[in-house]
């Protein structure tokens, strides 16, 4: 096992800039979702950390050792690739073999490994099978015992799930999950998904136009997003935009929100706060003031019920605000309805603008 | 039941767009072809009313006379060397062609394959000749650089029939092969590499096996026609270019016994049907 270090890593195609000066430490062990909308460079960075591809200036180590002579295949990391890659002229279980045959194992270890590893999928009955007669979520597994089967420092993984329906999605994100838990190894996750991205890793970092905008635990990113990109990419958020007064904004109609202790502008700025719509609680009257909280007027606009919440839709001045409330059976409010906004300067987040 | 009923009024459909072209078939290839298998049996031609019998005798003369064997031995081992040249030309040219050049340069170097396609035979051929023989243009060029003095004279040679042949024919290999290769998908190329393979390994246990059937199609592409070839071993290979293509040729244009060139071509059909009924299984297996 080793931790992966990526330093001031530079990429571009002409004139695209496909990685921007990026630098992650994936460390040893750990499982680090790499998230970002399409085109942002997820698939580059891990083709540079593989060896398909060098980059232009930067360092790249593998286990505290610079990679940068080392072949792809002296790198000695498993690779899942989004279409599997599996060999379609071999058996599944020549398929998992393929590492350990071109390594020169003997034979008796080869096939103890490949029965291991496809038993570790929960495939330990198909290894006669052709990668064609697999079901999608089969072929991902194989690919998986595959990657794993060579004992790699690394494990690299490029939407592996991207292919699958929800359900069998969800089923192999807690697979997936078990089986880097019990081999520890470190495992680098390419994603779309913010749900999995949250689920699963245990650091996130946000890729934009090839550069890094925020890494870090799951909690911490979505609690204290660094900017509106990053709040509105992982998860919902409502943003406000204004003049700063030092720990909080002023809108433009002269209505004041407090952000949470701690986060500090000079005064006078542009910058924005975002609220998460759970943090928001929704009510027909004002109630007590309590002085602290920020407190908006609106009007439903729109209710999506979906089981164990319900979305609303608030309009007030001129921007539609996003409120989710757990179903508790009791204060459903109907569309059209007067209501007031009520949520903490803790839950509020201020954001430089630019 | 729907299904056959579907299947049925798709090749009634389909009639139309099947029936040129096997007329075309039948009247170009079998009647000519059965007319040649009725001749194999005759004693004379029926022209200027000689009398004719049938005969085997066409047939029997192929086992009575080992030159016919030696001959054709000659030629398999002709249509055998340069299969394995176009192999050796044609594979890594169209591995370059699919997995390494793109846009613009992939372009190109088609173009440049493809040439000898588009060339007269007859052409191609005095061309080379013009290139190989005492005094041509490999000659000159040779003696133009090199310090000592060196006598290039390849015409009349077998090397000269084997050069011909191989410029001939080495487009059809590197077609096929390129089509099989481009089809490979380079994520397994890449998947290969990740897992400990070297690019020698990966081409041995991925990238060969899954071109085999562009190598088989194109072998006997290339082995069928080389076999029986006449023009290239005439031309540049002179006296040393007898081979049992030359032999069934003479038949029919020099010495003008149809019969017996009709009964050899056919002898070489049944051997070569045979080599490759036996040869395209084990091929497959292998891959
Ligand atoms: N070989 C290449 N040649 C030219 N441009 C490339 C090449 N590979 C990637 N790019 C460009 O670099 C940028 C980043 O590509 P990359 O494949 O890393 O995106 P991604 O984040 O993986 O996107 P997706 O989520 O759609 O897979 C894109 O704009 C892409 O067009
Ligand atoms: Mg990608």
């Amino acid at each position: 096992m080793a931790g992966v270090q990526v330093s001031d890593v530079s990429r571009s195609f002409g004139a695209h800039k496909a990685l921007d000066n990026v630098s992650i430490d994936f460390a040893d062990g750990g499982f680090y979702a790499l998230l970002g909308p399409s085109g942002s460079g997820k698939t580059t960075l891990l083709r540079q950390i593989a060896g398909f591809d060098f980059p232009d200036s930067g360092r790249i180590t593998i286990g505290g050792e610079s990679v940068e002579r080392v072949p792809v295949e002296k790198r000695r990391i498993g690779m899942v690739f989004q279409n599997y890659a599996l060999f379609p002229n071999m058996s599944v279980a020549d398929n998992v073999a393929f590492g350990l045959s071109v390594r020169g194992e003997a034979r008796a270890i080869i096939a103890t490994e490949v029965q291991r590893a496809l038993d570790l999928v929960q495939l330990g009955k198909l290894g006669g099978r052709r990668p064609h007669q697999l079901s999608g979520g089969q072929r991902q597994r194989v690919a998986l015992a595959r990657a794993i089967v060579t004992k790699p420092r690394v494990l690299l993984l490029d939407e592996p799930l991207g292919a699958l329906d929800k359900a069998l999605r969800v089923d192999m994100q807690i697979e997936l999950k078990r089986i880097q838990r019990e081999i520890g190894i470190t495992t680098i996750f390419v994603t779309h998904d913010q749900e999995e991205a949250l689920t699963m890793s245990d650091r996130i970092g946000i890729l934009r136009d090839g550069r890094l905008v925020q890494e870090g635990p799951p909690e911490e990113i979505y609690d204290r997003p660094k900017s509106e990109f990053a709040a509105t990419f992982l998860g919902d958020a409502n943003i406000f935009r204004g003049d700063t007064t030092g720990d909080g904004i002023r809108l433009p109609d002269g209505t004041a929100i407090a952000a949470g202790a701690g986060a500090k502008l000079a005064a006078g700025a542009k910058a924005s706060c975002a609220v998460r719509p759970e943090r928001i609680r929704i009510a027909t009257d004002a109630g007590a003031p309590d002085g602290t909280a920020n407190m908006l007027k609106g009007q439903v606009s729109k209710r999506i019920f979906a089981g164990n919440n319900s979305t609303y839709f608030v309009e007030r001045g001129g921007q539609t605000l996003k409120v989710i409330v757990q179903n508790t059976g009791v204060d459903r409010l109907a569309e059209g309805q007067d209501v007031v906004l009520r949520w903490s300067p803790e839950s509020t987040v201020l954001i430089a603008a630019g | 039941m729907a299904a056959a009923t579907a299947s049925r009024s798709g090749l009634r459909s389909a009639l139309p767009l099947l029936a040129p072209a096997y007329l075309w078939l039948t009247v170009a290839i079998f009647l000519p072809l059965s007319a040649m298998v009725f001749f194999s049996f005759m004693t004379e031609l029926p022209l200027s009313g000689k009398p004719w019998a049938f005969t085997l005798g066409n047939y029997a003369a192929f086992f009575s006379q080992s030159l016919y064997l030696t001959l054709l031995l000659a030629s398999l081992r002709l249509g055998l060397e340069v299969t394995l040249w176009c192999v050796v030309i044609g594979y890594p040219a169209a591995y370059v062609l699919a997995k390494v050049l793109k846009g613009r340069s992939r372009e190109a170097i088609f173009l440049l394959v493809i040439l000898p396609f588009w060339s007269n035979g007859l052409v191609r051929i005095f061309s080379w000749a013009m290139v190989l023989r005492e005094g041509g243009i490999l000659d000159t060029a040779l003696n133009a650089v090199l310090p000592f003095k060196i006598n290039i004279d390849l015409m009349y040679s077998y090397p000269a029939v084997i050069i011909g042949l191989v410029h001939s024919y080495v487009p059809y290999m590197v077609l096929t092969c390129y089509l099989t290769l481009q089809a490979i998908d380079d994520s397994l190329i890449e998947a290969g590499r990740s897992l400990g393979a070297s690019r020698l390994q990966v081409l041995k246990r991925v990238i060969i096996p899954l071109s085999m059937p562009g190598l088989v199609a194109g072998a006997a592409l290339i082995f069928v026609p080389v076999v029986g070839s006449f023009m290239e071993p005439r031309i540049l290979g002179g006296r040393t270019g007898t081979f049992y293509g030359t032999v069934i040729e003479d038949q029919f244009v020099a010495v003008f016994n149809w019969p017996l060139g009709a009964a050899l071509s056919f002898i070489l059909l049944a051997v070569v049907l045979v080599i490759l009924a036996v040869a395209s299984p084990v091929l497959r297996r292998a891959a």
